[in-house]
């Protein structure tokens, strides 16, 4: 495992989001502020979807599928 | 049908005429535009259709104006948040406040316009206004200061860092020197007649020595007769004034600079602005203009003047200067063409856009440009016909009022034009103008091939290097001055908000081997802040070697 490669990449990965995100301008304590914000705000979006996107999802699917099936055997007991 | 000795001496020789010469029978119809100057000036001059004019304005990935917003909107964010401090009191407030008995007076100090200032433009601070400390030639020296408050204050550690290659002076012609044996005469003319003029033109000033200069510079430029200024913004602000007045209307690019518009701001003209370097934009202002008149009186302007620079410097970009005189000798307006940039730096003997383009310097009325950048002195010059300097003399605000060049000045831009033309028997300032040429081509065909969006045309001297996001500004200017070289970042205001730029001035005195340390570093720089945004890169090169090099510092 090249671990020094690992880590130079990795600050490198760090200071690109410095750069883009421009909190490179910020203060040492602005820039905790605003990692903190961000850390949470992302935390809080994967957190949501993990816990309720497969349950919609399953949700959705039943209803749809409870729509066209149900309209299937309706038409099936008019032709008979 | 040109003959193959007017080919030659044109020194173009672009395909276009070579095509002419397969095409050997007399059917052959050739433009009106070319067969006219044929018969008048004698030679095959640059037509409309004969010069490649390659400008590039590429435009970024989507991506990253998406980015640049939301890096102005986090340091906006920060930058409430810091204000609110500061109204709470909890932070102290560096900038000029009112007392406490004043605050429910009228404003004095507008918040809303100093928010810029105070919350993006203070944090990045230290890349402007650094001291120097020696000649702004190919290389000089910067005073180190440290900031121990996020630039508030600065303190200088006591330290020189020596031998910063510039990147940043207009120095196009490397005449920023300080060589004893090539400043004889302007040593010798201090010893005769001091520094200071201590009076203006139309009292005291008018030394023997302006004269000589001025005479110079009508025969330098191919003009009748030329006046000098001791200051080029004042050349710009103080002459368009006198030229123009209520009742004329005045067509000035987009992005002229700020003497320009100054100038027609103070002459009281109605001003119609085009886009920039857009001649249908122009032809349809022409058009109304002449069509409908003054706004409520209908009557004709007295006059119609067209402002355009030759090298727009924040651009690079080179003003289409052959369409510009066809459509003014069409709607009969009068040309104020403003070489600031391109003397001495464009054309094949540095005789600025009009040798460029191989136009007849009568066809622009008014030239203008400024000695400040390429001949390594101060001061401007307005240039044309004998009535319009006559005029001149006696009218322009400047001639009365402001001091005239100091002698020094004066004899330093006497001995530059000497040795442009040739007349002090060397051919020092042809290869000078030569090797601009040449640093030029190279240092833009590198840059493009690595792979950055560089804005301009392909022959000024001035690059502008998009760096888009507000944070890289920051950084590119640090981290080059740590790898010893000096550039110039411009940001919002002086460009649009979302195209911060580095600008590159290249010098004849640069040698290669300061160019490749350049293009070098900016190569390893490119990787570690990924600033490559272009899409028509033509090597691919292996980046996670550079990127890791430069990080350790």
């Amino acid at each position: 495992m090249d671990v020094k490669g690992l880590k130079e990449y990795l600050s490198w990965l760090y200071y690109q989001y410095l750069l883009v995100t421009c909190s490179y301008v910020l203060e040492p304590w602005e820039q905790s502020i605003f990692n903190t914000v961000l850390f949470t705000v992302v935390t809080m979006v994967v957190y949501t979807a993990y816990v309720f996107i497969p349950i919609h999802t399953r949700l959705a699917l039943e209803f749809f599928s409870g729509l066209f099936g149900g309209q299937h055997e309706s038409t099936v007991a008019f032709m008979s | 049908m040109a003959t193959t000795a007017d080919l030659v001496s044109n020194g173009n020789i672009h395909r276009h005429n070579q095509n002419i010469d397969t095409f050997k029978s007399d059917a052959y119809v050739r433009s009106g535009f070319n067969s006219h100057c044929n018969k008048h000036n004698g030679k095959a001059n640059g037509g409309l259709d004969k010069r490649p004019f390659k400008e590039s304005f590429d435009q970024a990935p989507l991506y990253v104006a998406v980015l640049t917003y939301v890096g102005f909107g986090v340091v906006t964010l920060f930058g409430y948040f810091r204000d609110f401090l500061r109204a709470c009191g909890l932070e102290k407030c560096y900038l000029a406040q009112e007392r406490e008995e004043q605050k429910d007076f009228v404003p004095l100090y507008q918040d809303f316009e100093n928010f810029y200032t105070r919350n993006l433009y203070m944090r990045v601070r230290d890349n402007w206004n650094r001291p120097i400390c020696s000649l702004p030639g190919p290389q000089f020296d910067l005073v180190e200061r440290v900031s121990d408050d996020y630039n508030w204050t600065f303190r200088n550690t006591g330290k020189i860092i020596k031998n910063v290659i510039n990147m940043g002076s207009y120095n196009y012609l490397g005449f920023a020197e300080n060589n004893a044996s090539f400043l004889t005469t302007v040593e010798d003319t201090t010893r005769q007649y001091g520094v200071g003029v201590c009076s203006t033109r139309q009292e005291m000033g008018n030394l023997d020595i302006h004269n000589e200069l001025e005479d110079l510079v009508a025969k330098f430029l191919g003009v009748e007769d030329s006046m000098t200024f001791g200051m080029g913004f004042a050349t710009n602000s103080m002459n368009i004034p006198a030229l123009v007045g209520k009742g004329c209307l005045i067509l000035s690019d987009e992005l002229n600079h700020t003497s320009l518009v100054l100038g027609a701001r103070l002459s009281g003209s109605t001003i119609r602005v085009f886009k920039h370097n857009n001649l249908q934009s122009l032809e349809k202002l022409l058009r109304d203009a002449i069509v409908h008149g003054q706004p409520r009186t209908h009557r004709p302007w007295k006059k119609i003047l067209i402002l355009v620079e030759g090298i727009y410097s924040m651009e690079g970009s080179v003003v289409r200067l052959p369409e510009i005189v066809a459509l003014k000798k069409k709607y009969k307006a009068y040309l104020y063409l403003d070489e600031a940039h391109s003397i001495g730096a464009v054309g094949q003997t540095g005789r600025g856009v009009t040798e460029y383009f191989g136009l007849d310097p009568s066809d622009v009325d008014v030239m203008m440009g400024t000695f400040t950048k390429s001949f390594g002195a101060a001061g401007g010059y307005i240039a044309g016909k004998k009535e319009l300097v006559d005029f001149l003399r006696t009218h322009s605000h400047s001639s009365v009022y402001a001091t005239s060049m100091s002698p020094p000045v004066a004899k330093q831009i006497l001995r530059v034009l000497k040795c442009i033309m040739g007349q002090d028997g060397t051919t020092v300032g042809i290869q000078r103008v030569r090797q601009l040429t040449e640093n030029v081509r190279y240092f833009r065909q590198r840059l493009q091939e690595m792979g950055f969006i560089i804005y301009g045309n392909e022959d000024s001297p001035v690059v502008p290097l998009l760096l888009y996001m507000p944070g890289k500004v920051g950084a590119f200017a640090r981290e080059m001055l740590k790898k010893n070289i000096g550039v110039v970042v411009v940001g919002f205001p002086a460009t649009p908000i979302t195209e911060s730029r580095a600008r590159f001035c290249l010098s004849a005195a640069h040698t290669r081997g300061m160019l490749d340390k350049v293009l070098n570093t900016l190569d390893d720089l490119g990787d570690c802040l990924s600033l490559k945004y272009s899409r028509h890169k033509r090597s691919i090169q292996d980046r996670t070697l550079r990127r890791n090099s430069v990080l350790n510092h």
